[in-house]
């Protein structure tokens, strides 16, 4: 495909498309249209951002000095669980794969659409009631437990909101398994003729893997939420051991979900990661299998490491040890993805727009928390951090760091083909690098301060500590301005954005072979596949690639 | 790849093993009440297992499914074991590292 | 699929009211429907494998309990409910094979038949959870410690347990069956209507999956709940 330039692309209102096919609330709230739904979850996501964000803000206020003087210990606790619960289930598992994921699949594997878009719909509802109950309890009082909802407290002493809350996170949850559900039969059933498996792009590589693990591991969250309102309402002991029950039992049925959770969070990050890398090289993947296999590989072995959040928990610390191990070995396949990214841009044509800029900050800040996640790893040092903010840390470095930055990166790389429109691109650069510098502002010093001992969760801490989280609220300061910027430009650009191409970055792969925005049906005729994946081939290399 | 529509043939198939489902259970609750020691556990579960792989195989036609689904379900029995085992390993292994002084 | 698009797409325009648009044929429809309906069935096993997890890290915990514990349950009803339940399998089996010969009338019959023994079964249920909630072997704070069959002495406080799992898990059974039960009436009405043809009846394919499914937890829960003290009487 040729560069087309802008100026010469035919106005969007003058051509059919998914966005003015029909208009009206009804025809949205009732569509099938997996671009659509798309959209009404990128529109859900943002709000439960902006509220994980806000109560983030309220954490980071209340951090600013050494005593607990902005919030009681019980409000703060319910500030760090409203965070938590809103960016977790509401945010960060639905991002990607039901924003992206949901635009993109069909497109990038010639379908006119999922499998089963009435499901998806379903789904996008479902997640809506499950957030709106969360917020309800929220609203009307709020959670004090921790996301982790720790039992006997949330089960026999917590006066929160706690089955309100595990009914919308149980909610949620159905709508990620329904939409796991979807990928892969619409991956395994759907591909266009041609499309092997070693054809597709790693975005749905990727996609399928953490979809893979929405599938195995929600229900098993599911009933422990389940068994957690039975036995609040019930007065069961399950979990409680005045009544027989055990509290580590807890800790494992719901670890055994959580940990590879935060895999189906990272899993389309990398996946986005994979196609950025390649399209600003200009320059096939280097390694296309063992990034697609790497992916299965992870999404498998993340279902063994659990009791490394147990270590301290009672846990048998034989346990303890096999879990270890494992948690090293789980990170070997994330490293082989770094590598080959890295492989890719040696030596390849770099341009330096910014949903690269995005790729590049995750590659960095990827590494960085994945490194301290094998200190965490380490059994004996993980005793020394653990509920320490070190913790805190290394997971948003691989969340927000990792994660957020690739959905940006993702953001800015389809938005043309999503809206139609180019987005400004000097204040996507301003806004990549404030977020960037305001990322590592924020987090960065909580690894110092965790390391030296402050305690996770507390709203108040030792006076030697101030310095550093003063730093992080500078930070998050910096970096919540960093996410409003995207914000206002997205929206502006849907009205006064340059009109995009139909391939405004001359990348590979079928969704640029759609108009940008493409029409509902997407391909007018169902397209036939006959190369190789990112086929960015010059005329001097004839090296195997793929 | 689709799947077999031969109406007189799996009707035997039906009710022999609904018979052989009876008489299955009939066994396990014989079995129940007869003194195994530690065996009567791993008795009734076999038991069980061999019901539920005729109702899959034969209610549920994955005798004659895309070979995709089978790995579909032994994908089920896998995570589901890692669950129990991994699970249960760690209240079996809780006094093989004593680093706890009585 | 080695189809060139343009027959394909030619097909598509042919096709059967029943083919969704976004599906090449009813074939490719059917395949998406069956994997979709499986892979349904793995959370399924997972989710109902959570609960299984807990009894048995807590029945390998208070096995004494457990054990006399089990032995309160009726297994006269549990043996009845597992016979009813096997037969209402086979009923479905039936009702999908006379799908796919298209015979509406015998479709009717044994999805009918099925609604019926699935009923039965809860009602059987019914009547077993009065039973407990008259003895006191309800768990709460109205719990009473029940006696050991075998040796006449009062059960270990764990017993509680027990019972919170067995009407958890029965419980959540139970759930799984009124649901079957209502996409079974579900399919009753479709089937007055004319909608299942040889050519299409999928719907009742995937409703006898998810019914199968059903009746596989109950053939673990069966012996882990009812049989397991047995023994020892």
């Amino acid at each position: 495909m040729t560069n087309e330039n802008a100026p010469h692309a035919p106005r969007v209102g003058a051509r059919a498309n998914y966005l003015n096919a029909s208009y009206g609330v009804r025809s949205w709230l009732l569509t099938s249209d997996h671009k659509r739904i798309a959209v009404m979850y990128l529109i859900g996501v943002t709000v439960f951002f902006a509220i994980g964000g806000l109560a983030a803000a309220l954490i980071r206020l209340e951090l600013l000095t050494p005593a607990g003087d902005v919030f009681q210990a019980e409000t703060y606790n319910k500030i760090f669980t409203t965070h938590g619960i809103m960016m977790v289930f509401f945010f960060m598992i639905p991002g990607i794969p039901a924003v992206l994921g949901n635009f993109l699949v069909p497109l990038m594997i010639g379908a006119k659409d999922l499998a089963f878009p009435r499901i998806n719909l379903l789904s996008w509802y479902l997640y809506i009631i499950g957030g709106l109950t969360a917020l309800w309890a929220v609203v009307h009082g709020g959670l004090d437990t921790g996301w982790t909802f720790y039992t006997p407290y949330s089960t026999v002493y917590s006066n929160g909101w706690v089955v309100v809350t595990a009914v919308g996170i149980f909610i949620a949850g159905f709508s990620s398994i329904l939409t796991g559900l979807n990928f892969l039969v619409t991956i395994h059933t759907m591909r266009a003729p041609g499309m092997h498996w070693t054809r597709m792009p790693l975005f749905c590589w990727g996609m399928y893997a953490a979809s893979i693990i929405q599938i195995l591991g929600t229900p098993v969250v599911a009933i422990t939420i389940l068994l957690v309102g039975a036995e609040r309402l019930f007065h069961l002991g399950i979990f409680d051991p005045a009544q027989g029950g055990d509290p580590v039992l807890f800790q494992h049925l719901f670890w055994f979900y959580s940990h590879p959770a935060v895999y189906i969070m990272i899993l389309p990050a990398m996946a986005v990661i994979s196609e950025l890398v390649t399209a600003f090289s200009r320059k096939p993947i280097f390694g296309y299998k063992f990034i697609a296999g790497s992916s299965i590989a992870i999404a498998v072995l993340s279902f063994l490491v659990w009791g490394h959040h147990m270590f301290v928990s009672g846990q048998s610390v034989y346990a303890g040890l096999v879990f270890s191990v494992l948690s090293f070995l789980v990170a070997i396949p994330s490293a082989i993805k770094v590598f080959n990214w890295t492989a890719t841009l040696y030596k390849g044509s770099v341009s330096y727009q910014t949903p690269l800029l995005y790729a590049l900050g995750f590659i960095g800040l990827f590494t960085f928390g994945g490194l301290t996640g094998l200190f965490l790893a380490c059994l004996g040092l993980d005793i020394h951090v653990h509920d320490t903010y070190f913790i805190v840390a290394h997971f948003h470095y691989i969340m927000v760091g990792g994660t957020i930055m690739a959905y940006l990166g993702g953001l800015h790389y389809w938005w043309p083909k999503i809206s139609g429109k180019m987005y400004p691109e000097y204040w996507s650069r301003v806004s990549a690098w404030v977020i960037f510098i305001g990322f590592n502002l924020t987090f960065f010093p909580q690894f110092i301060v965790g390391y030296l001992g402050m305690p996770r969760r507390y709203h108040a801490y030792p006076e030697e500590f101030q310095v550093l989280n003063v730093m992080s609220t500078a930070g998050a300061s910096i970096l919540g301005i960093g996410y409003l910027i995207p914000l206002v430009y997205f929206i502006w650009s849907m009205r006064y954005g340059q009109d995009a191409a139909d391939n405004p970055w001359g990348a590979t792969g079928l969704e640029w072979e759609t108009p940008s925005p493409p029409p509902t049906e997407n391909f007018p005729e169902t397209p036939v596949v006959t190369g190789i994946a990112y086929d960015y081939l010059t005329g001097k290399e004839e090296a195997a690639v793929g | 790849m689709s799947r077999q529509d031969n109406g007189h043939g799996s009707l035997g198939a039906y009710f022999g093993v609904f018979a052989a489902l009876m008489v299955l259970t009939a066994l396990t609750l014989w079995a129940a009440f007869q003194h195994l020691g530690i065996w009567n556990t791993p008795v009734a579960l076999a038991i069980a297992t061999t019901k539920a792989v005729m109702v899959v195989l034969i209610f549920m036609h994955l005798r004659s499914s895309p070979r995709l689904t089978a790995i579909v379900v032994a994908t089920s029995v896998l995570f589901l074991a890692f669950l129990l085992l991994v699970t249960a390993s760690d209240y079996l292994t809780r006094t093989w590292i004593p680093i706890y002084f009585r | 699929m080695g189809s060139s698009t343009h027959a394909a797409d030619v097909a598509a325009r042919d096709a059967p009211p029943e083919l969704r648009h976004h599906f090449v044929d009813m074939e490719a429809q059917k395949e998406a429907s069956a994997l979709g309906m499986w892979i349904f069935l793995v959370t399924e096993v997972l989710f109902f494998g959570g609960m299984f997890t807990a009894y048995v890290i807590y029945r390998a915990a208070y096995t004494r309990a457990f054990e006399g514990a089990s032995n309160l349950l009726d297994l006269k009803l549990g043996a009845f409910n597992t016979v009813v339940l096997i037969l209402s399998s086979l009923t479905m089996a039936l009702a999908v094979w006379a799908g796919q010969q298209g015979k509406k009338a015998l479709i009717i019959l044994f999805l009918l038949l099925t609604v019926l023994l699935g009923s039965t079964f809860l009602g059987v249920k019914v009547v077993e959870y009065k039973q407990k909630f008259a003895r006191h072997e309800v768990p709460g704070p109205h719990f009473v410690v029940p006696m050991d069959e075998a040796t006449h002495q009062p059960l270990p406080r764990q017993a509680e347990m027990f019972f919170s799992l067995y009407f958890c898990m029965t419980g959540l059974h139970a759930l799984h069956m009124i649901i079957g039960i209502g996409l079974l009436l579900w399919l009753v009405a479709r089937a007055r209507r004319g909608d299942f043809t040889v050519r299409y009846n999928t719907p009742v394919d995937m409703v006898g999956l998810y019914w199968h499914f059903v009746d596989i937890v109950w053939i673990f829960l069966f012996p882990l709940l009812y049989l397991l003290g047995r023994h020892t009487l």
